[in-house]
């Protein structure tokens, strides 16, 4: 399988995000809780550029014991959000936030000495 | 510029952003589904009168109202001058060109920078002609004193029609109404109406005028009589007593969007106005489809037991509503096709719909949610991005399509 070269492992920082072209597709390749991940940079929904959007932890309702509601917090999950709709992704998992049913489509990604590649 | 995240590792760096660059992947969609040879009208679409609002408040003929505005305006910005609420349709920055659109580098061609701007977009999607509407004006209907919204409907019409509209032909609008001013609506169509680029005039459906009242029917006659389409354009009141029982702003939206038009529609219906104005052309924009279903079994179920109520309809009331025209955006496409189908057929909407993005707005819809349809055929689609437009505004299409191509699209 063709291998895309993506980056030095130490010029991709937390957070960071580089856009790949193959082809007529664009790849992208970011950084999230130190691992790296890669997908199809068009989103499920209308075909967004979801990889190019915000990075940010899930929410969720802070509800106390008895079910009364405190506010909202951020949760350890983080996800990816397309700028175009605000769908939003896990992006370990790469599955759709409010509708489990779809999911980005994930590229393999091989780390190999200190650079990253793209399995494509 | 930066937007924030949850975590500063997250905050999102967006520099130089291009319109055309956001909307790399619609164009290609567009060369996908070879839009070119497709002629798409983008009936609600909008641009943001407050990037000009100086120009557009020195346009004010009340000059009392003018430096009043003008000096509001410099102290407290437009949301002030104009009428302002809650909310935060950018989900709380995730969708992003909400922030990043204004500082979007653009050339100065001589054109205005908001023309450029839309043609990106337009450029983009493959949509030859688009109407544009308002963005913060569509809070405008709720605004105490309705001179205010007189002065600056017309100040943003002579906006419209002076500036915006002559400088591309692709550029339509449906103008403002100010309909809490039955007089200065009725002014408006006599002053306007036969202005280059307008193909209607739109009512902000968000207000407390019921559309019944025999003030407007000699509005609705001359429009009637100049074959210009009536349009009510949604939008939301989180003050609404009704609406403001909701507290996130996804209900809000979802109600609030359909509820005015919802009410509107039903007043029309029931008042037996497509009977008094037979040849009036009416739109209902940006409320999605799904409540039209609703309302049609709503009235036809009471009709037939409540006949002497309505005593002016000769038909059923979905009769009437499915004479009248709807814009797409935003269509709920779930997870029920069927629902859907069954949806485009109780409208007609093979003769009755007519496209709309609402781009840039968070919920924009593609051209291609309409292309992709499994259950529609090849010359519906066609009707529903561009040929039922055309056929109601009696646009002239021919230089973006020379006739002998329009000619093989003729509409159903």
């Amino acid at each position: 399988m063709p291998e895309l070269f993506v980056a030095r492992t130490a010029d991709l920082k937390e957070g960071e995000r580089k856009i790949l072209h193959h082809g007529k597709d664009a790849i992208g390749v970011l950084r999230a809780n130190g691992t790296i991940h890669a997908y199809l940079n068009e989103c499920p929904h209308q075909g967004g550029p979801v990889c190019e959007g915000l990075m940010i932890h899930r929410v969720e309702e802070d509800l106390g014991p008895d079910r009364t509601y405190r506010g909202m917090k951020y949760t350890d999950d983080l996800h990816i959000v397309c700028p175009w709709h605000g769908w939003e992704f896990n992006v370990e998992t790469g599955r759709c936030a409010g509708d489990g049913k779809h999911a980005l489509r994930r590229y393999r990604v091989i780390e190999r000495n200190d650079e990253i590649y793209v399995v494509v | 510029m930066f937007i924030n995240s949850s975590d500063p590792n997250y905050t999102l760096n967006v520099d130089g952003y291009h319109t055309g660059k956001h909307l790399e992947n619609a164009r290609k969609q567009a060369e996908q589904r070879n839009f070119k040879d497709v002629l798409i009208v983008d009936v609600d679409s909008h641009h943001y009168e407050t990037d000009n609002f100086k120009q557009i408040i020195e346009l004010i003929e009340d000059k009392p109202l003018r430096t009043t505005a003008l000096n509001t305006y410099q102290y407290k910005g437009p949301s002030a001058v104009l009428y302002d609420q809650p909310g935060y349709q950018d989900i709380g920055g995730r969708v992003t060109r909400y922030q990043t659109r204004k500082t979007e580098q653009i050339p100065d061609d001589g054109q205005p920078r908001e023309v450029s701007q839309a043609l990106r977009w337009m450029d983009a999607l493959s949509v030859d002609y688009a109407c544009l509407f308002p963005t913060p004006m569509l809070f405008l209907g709720l605004h105490p004193q309705h001179e205010v919204e007189v002065g600056l409907a017309r100040a943003y019409n002579r906006y419209m029609t002076d500036v915006l509209l002559p400088a591309n032909p692709r550029l339509k609008s449906m103008l403002y109404l100010p309909f809490n001013d039955p007089e200065a609506s009725i002014k408006m169509v006599k002053d306007f109406g036969h202005k280059k680029g307008v193909i209607g005039f739109m009512v902000v459906s968000t207000r407390y005028k019921p559309v019944y009242e025999n003030a407007y029917m000699k509005l609705y006659a001359m429009l009637e009589e100049m074959g210009l389409p009536l349009s009510f354009h949604a939008s939301y009141h989180w003050n609404d007593q009704l609406t403001s029982l909701t507290n996130r702003f996804i209900t809000a939206h979802a109600i609030g969007f359909t509820l005015f038009n919802a009410v509107h529609c039903a007043n029309w219906v029931t008042n037996a106005l497509p009977e008094r104005f037979p040849k009036l052309k009416v739109i209902w924009i940006e409320s999605g489809l799904a409540w039209i279903p609703w309302l049609m079994q709503r009235l036809d179920n009471d009709y037939r037991m409540r006949t002497s109520e309505c005593p002016g309809l000769k038909k059923l009331p979905s009769d009437y509503m499915r004479d009248m025209y709807y814009t797409t955006q935003p269509m709920e496409m779930v997870n029920n096709m069927k629902a859907l189908e069954l949806t485009f057929e109780m409208i007609n909407a093979k003769t009755q719909l007519l496209y709309s993005s609402d781009y840039p707005h968070w919920d924009m819809d593609l051209p291609s949610t309409i292309w992709d349809l499994p259950f529609l055929d090849e010359q519906s689609k066609r009707n529903i991005l561009g040929l039922n437009a055309k056929r109601i505004f009696n646009l002239d299409t021919s230089d973006r399509f020379p006739e002998k191509a329009v000619a093989k699209k003729v509409p159903a």
